[in-house]
């Protein structure tokens, strides 16, 4: 059978997807045990057992200075700015994405500057944001904001201005108004857009936290990573690293669960 | 009914559409037929409110109609005429809740219940009542016209506009098609304009089939000149009946049919 008609089985499929990362492993596993034999206190491929007792210290154990568990406290810091600046960069775009996609007149008004904002690189305001807000959560916050917001308010904005023009008739000529238009034919079709345009800003949203918890910060994940490499913690590092990558993999995959689940309609394209 | 006097439809430097009057009258249903590009959709448009002409006026009974689509014409277009987020029940609501409800566009309680009712009736007349909580994209392209149909109806208007509604349909189906539309025609004594690539049924459908065309060529500057209705025929002989029966399947050859 031709390659491009296999179609594996949901079984199979898992092993293949499985097979990459488990020989990702094995290599990493090979090359820090060749490592660590010749030199028991090699610091930069640790052994599992390393990383994990570097992690108990973290997780488990209160820190001494501050009485925090640190690896608790760095992730709901992290998280908590990551919902932040992505729950306000939704809001802008639900408010913002609807009305410049739908009222010409707003797009012709605001559509450049949402343009000229979103072709500034955002780390590149960075420094600003530090100035304008101090070194506190709101300019991390803010990178956030200011890092996925354009881009998903323009690719909410253009999802809704491709919008057959027949349906924006059809509502006029069912009684409606621009803001019944807005309300119940431009909303309901931006709501998945915009969930798919999160999901694809969860990647540059990370960078953008990082980014300022590596620069300025007193705790966070990123804070974490940047301040251990000093002394090349690699057993604190790589489990941060795998623990950053376990919640994108889970936020993402509830995005996509529940649109599924909300906005069936618009998974059912091609019956 | 609907008078147009001296219209002129223009894109910049292109005449589409020009010099036309026209009256139609109430209860009739007219085709428009005529090559690619002659300006049929650009009339419907311009009836329809969705485009202004750029010379001319059109009225509804002596009262210049608004160059803005409103409840009082409805439309089914080819395509996307009905909304992909809502079930064929929402979809059919959805005028009345424009109506009902200016603020928020919902109904809720006794309200929402006889719209419901409405609604349900309406979709009932067009066969859909078994497809309630289906989405569009669950259904084939006939029942999409139908509940397209049910939807523009449910805001009784006196005018229902069709551009080209059953060319997407296999033949099949545009029969059946054929008779719910001469049956909801007559039943709520709507005046229709359908636009149609079809010539065989702008005249089974018609009691009036307009023909657009260009009267004059200019070879150096071919769109100096607009389209204009070359041929208008008035199908008096032709009563509805035979239409419906015509279309019931049973197609009579009366000429060359060896």
């Amino acid at each position: 059978m031709r390659w491009v008609e296999r179609k594996p089985t949901r079984g199979a499929a898992l092993l293949l997807g499985a097979l990459p990362l488990a020989a990702l492993a094995a290599v990493y596993l090979t090359f820090a045990a060749l490592r660590n034999a010749s030199n028991p206190a090699d610091k930069i491929l640790p052994l599992p057992a390393a990383m994990a007792e570097a992690m108990v210290m973290l997780v488990f154990e209160a820190d001494p200075l501050s009485g925090q568990y640190l690896f608790w406290a760095d992730t709901i810091a992290s998280l908590w700015r990551l919902a932040a600046g992505l729950g306000i960069a939704t809001t802008a775009t639900l408010l913002v994405g609807l009305v410049l996609g739908v009222l010409p007149p707003v797009r012709a008004t605001l559509g450049p500057l949402v343009t000229a904002i979103a072709v500034v690189p955002p780390i590149a305001l960075l420094p600003i944001l530090f100035i304008a807000f101090g070194l506190e959560e709101t300019a991390k916050v803010a990178l956030i904001v200011i890092g996925v917001a354009p881009f998903m308010i323009r690719d909410v904005a253009g999802h809704l201005s491709a919008l057959p023009r027949e349906q924006v008739i059809k509502a006029l000529t069912l009684g409606a108004s621009s803001w019944g238009v807005l309300l119940r034919v431009a909303l309901p079709q931006a709501l998945p857009r915009v969930i798919a345009a999160l999901r694809l800003s969860l990647g540059p949203a990370w960078v953008f936290l990082i980014s300022a918890e590596a620069i300025a910060a007193d705790i966070g994940l990123g804070y974490r990573i940047f301040l251990v490499r000093r002394y090349l913690a690699m057993d604190v590092i790589l489990p941060y690293v795998v623990w950053i990558a376990v919640f994108a993999v889970v936020i993402d995959l509830a995005l996509s669960q529940a649109s599924r689940r909300l906005f069936g309609w618009a998974h059912a394209a091609g019956h | 009914m609907l008078s147009l006097k001296n219209l002129w439809v223009e894109y910049g430097e292109k005449v589409v559409l020009e010099r036309i009057t026209l009256d139609i009258a109430e209860g009739s249903f007219v085709s428009i037929i005529g090559p690619s590009g002659a300006g049929k959709s650009s009339l419907l448009r311009v009836i329809l409110g969705q485009e202004r002409p750029t010379r001319g006026t059109i009225s509804c009974e002596g009262v210049p109609l608004r160059p803005e689509c409103g409840p009082d014409r409805g439309v089914v277009f080819q395509r996307y005429s009905v909304f992909p987020h809502l079930t064929v029940l929402g979809n059919t609501l959805l005028g009345l809740e424009f109506a009902g409800s200016p603020l928020l566009a919902r109904l809720v309680g006794a309200k929402r219940r006889a719209a419901r009712a409405e609604a349900e009736e309406m979709l009932a007349s067009v066969g859909l009542a078994d497809s309630l909580d289906l989405y569009p994209a669950q259904m084939s392209g006939g029942m999409q016209q139908r509940l397209a149909i049910a939807q523009a109806l449910i805001m009784r208007p006196r005018i229902l506009l069709l551009d080209e509604p059953f060319g997407a349909l296999d033949p099949g189906i545009r029969a059946d098609m054929h008779a719910l539309i001469t049956r909801l025609w007559r039943e709520h004594g709507l005046t229709i304009i359908m636009v149609t690539h079809d010539i065989r049924e702008a005249f089974s459908l018609g009691t009036r089939v307009l023909t657009l065309d260009k009267r004059r060529h200019d070879p150096h500057a071919p769109h100096r000149y607009g389209a204009g209705v070359v041929y208008d025929l008035a199908l008096t002989r032709k009563q509805a009946d035979a239409a419906v029966s015509q279309d019931c399947g049973i197609t009579i050859d009366t000429v060359g049919n060896n």
